[in-house]
């Protein structure tokens, strides 16, 4: 265990571009390494993604492990694994850390198992102890509870909830190193016939959300929330009953079990703010919420909250806007 | 095909209690059922078992009365159910949990395919099925929300967050199911009474110590400890709650994204 030092985090790419979590988690890394003393590298895989390397310094990374080889271009599971498990034996990373998104969710587990170590899922909160373990901080039993979790192997491994963390910011100042590896290639087994985009906004990338809840006494009814969310440039979102129900798609589902989102604006018309609901939502910039109920927990968290029923308020609400624009 | 799904019992999450102030859950308080996200899998499995032929096989690691489980999977079409039971694998993490399901699913001999549900709804980790792919050596393939087999290869389409993946493997393979992939039947009366009287296999630690090292189950074999638990209490915001004044309400808001710049479409 004495042998292991630093931090190593798992740089994703979709498309060539790094995501953002990554920059998220490297914003964290350095806090806790400098708070160590200790350094923080990162590890991309992809094809001719040399530019991107250089970012990953600019947001905190001392040193970038690069694997450019086509066969990294898309997500290549068995290859991504067996190169970074390689990789980690021969640099020993104290702690390494993987966005909680759909491929690091994928990836990561296979990973602590080859290497025969722990791994905490879907981290909202790092730090570390006295004795510089890391502490991973995560909600289970549906966002009731949040359970501080140490690992007694190295590396200590967690994937991490993307938008919890913060980014450094890019830095254009800043020098680190970019060490090419050479890609030792398996079969891959699983084949990518197609990619086709699913065709929804991003909700989790939104700035403005207009969200409905039981409220909404049709499917239909969604239609006066995306006017609401047209009018300012903004996604729909729902909680989970509708999403259950089939009212709406998966997509848009905010809450524990769907997207956490920090959007600037957060409009909840109709939802009463469980506990499952509030932790996909609570850290967004403003929130507004609409609810007939006036002992909504929603209303806790709100910073304008409206007593009425969201038929009338939210019409009323779109012709204030439509008034002020002209 | 021959089809293994391994399936978790959790309590009824409407039912827990959290008690903020001495942080503790309350499990016994709710009813135990099969994990919500597991009737997906099973649902996958026997689809493909009706189309196909072969067999299902429902396996899960717990405590005894988890056997109900294992009946309510037989009850929706398994075929046979293998409960792993033992002090011996109390307490296990994620890493624990799935090297003992990989050794008992290696012990009860070859399969074709294993299909997980996305995750579970206590321990909301979705780690379990990749990792049991990794003890097994095989690829796995994560949120499937479509799956069909080929001419000798299975197909499947995944979610990979704002894209879709359709994805070719040949067998054996692990996937894990979405929601999406399927609306889950429900027991007759008459499959409920047939599980009732059908035979759950009890395994422990002894039964797979030929193929497996006791030393990583259980308690023993999981690197990662909860060292505590809180239960949040809802802090709040010092936010305006207006009551019978939503005209008011409503013009302070609009002012309010007027400033921020939202009513001009600065975004």
């Amino acid at each position: 265990m004495k042998n292991y030092t630093g931090l190593m985090v798992f740089a994703e790419q979709r498309e060539g571009r790094v995501h953002p979590v990554s920059y998220e988690l490297l914003g964290k890394g350095r806090e806790i390494a400098d708070k160590l003393g200790a350094g923080l590298s990162s590890v991309l895989l992809g094809n001719q993604m040399g530019e991107e390397a250089r970012e990953l310094i600019y947001y905190g990374a001392d040193k970038v492990f690069l694997y450019d080889h086509p066969t990294f271009k898309d997500f290549d599971l068995l290859n991504y694994k067996h190169n970074i498990v390689k990789l980690v034996r021969e640099v020993k990373p104290e702690t390494f850390l993987l966005g909680a998104t759909h491929l690091g969710r994928s990836l990561g587990p296979r990973i602590a198992v080859a290497l025969a170590t722990g791994l905490t899922a879907d981290c909202t909160g790092l730090g570390v102890d006295e004795k510089g373990s890391l502490i991973q901080i995560r909600p289970a039993f549906s966002g009731n509870i949040f359970a501080h979790i140490k690992t007694k192997t190295r590396p200590q491994m967690a994937t991490v909830r993307y938008k919890v963390m913060q980014s450094k910011g890019r830095d254009v100042g800043r020098r680190g190193e970019i060490i090419r590896k050479e890609a030792e290639l398996v079969p891959s087994l699983l084949t990518i016939v197609k990619k086709e985009k699913s065709g929804e906004v991003n909700i989790a990338e939104a700035d403005v959300i207009i969200s409905g809840g039981r409220g909404l006494k049709k499917a239909e009814d969604f239609c006066i929330l995306s006017d609401l969310a047209e009018l300012l440039g903004g996604a729909v979102g729902a909680s989970r009953p509708l999403v259950d129900d089939r009212w709406i798609g998966r997509e848009h589902q905010v809450g524990f079990s769907g997207n956490t989102v920090k959007p600037k604006i957060y409009v909840a018309c109709g939802i009463s703010g469980s506990s499952q609901h509030l932790a996909g939502m609570r850290t967004s910039d403003v929130i507004i919420a609409i609810n007939s109920d006036p002992s909504a927990p929603i209303f806790k968290v709100a910073d304008y909250g409206i007593v009425g029923d969201l038929y009338e308020v939210v019409p009323k609400l779109i012709n204030g806007i439509k008034r002020k624009r002209s | 095909m021959r089809i293994i799904v391994p399936i978790k019992q959790v309590p009824d999450m409407s039912q827990v209690k959290f008690d903020t102030e001495k942080g503790v859950v309350g499990r016994t308080s709710a009813g135990a059922e099969i994990n919500p996200f597991d009737l997906y899998a099973l649902e996958a499995a026997v689809q493909i078992k009706d189309k196909l032929g072969g067999t299902v096989t429902a396996i899960s690691m717990g405590p005894r009365q988890a056997e109900s489980a294992l009946r309510d999977a037989l009850a929706r079409g398994a075929d046979s159910a293998v409960l792993l039971v033992d002090k011996a694998f109390a307490g296990a993490d994620t890493l624990a949990t799935s090297y003992t399901l990989a050794s008992a699913i290696r012990k009860r001999g070859e399969f074709d395919l294993i299909i997980c549900g996305e995750k579970t709804v206590d321990g909301d980790t979705g780690q379990v099925g990749p990792e049991i792919a990794e003890h097994l050596g095989i690829p796995h393939v994560a949120y499937v929300l479509k799956l069909e087999e080929v001419g000798g290869k299975l197909v499947v389409v995944c979610d990979m967050e704002g894209e879709y993946y359709l994805v070719e493997s040949g067998f054996p393979v692990l996937i894990t199911v979405t929601k999406d992939v399927n609306t889950p039947r429900l027991p007759t009366f008459r499959d409920k009474s047939n599980a009732r009287k059908a035979k759950v296999e009890l395994w422990g630690a002894e039964e797979l110590s030929s193929i497996a090292d006791k030393g990583r189950f259980g308690v023993r074999g999981s690197p990662t400890r909860v060292h505590k638990v809180i239960i949040p209490t809802e802090e709040g915001r010092k936010g305006r709650v207006f009551r019978n004044t939503a005209d008011e309400a409503i013009e302070e808001i609009v002012d309010a994204l007027d400033e921020w710049g939202t009513i001009k479409g600065i975004k």
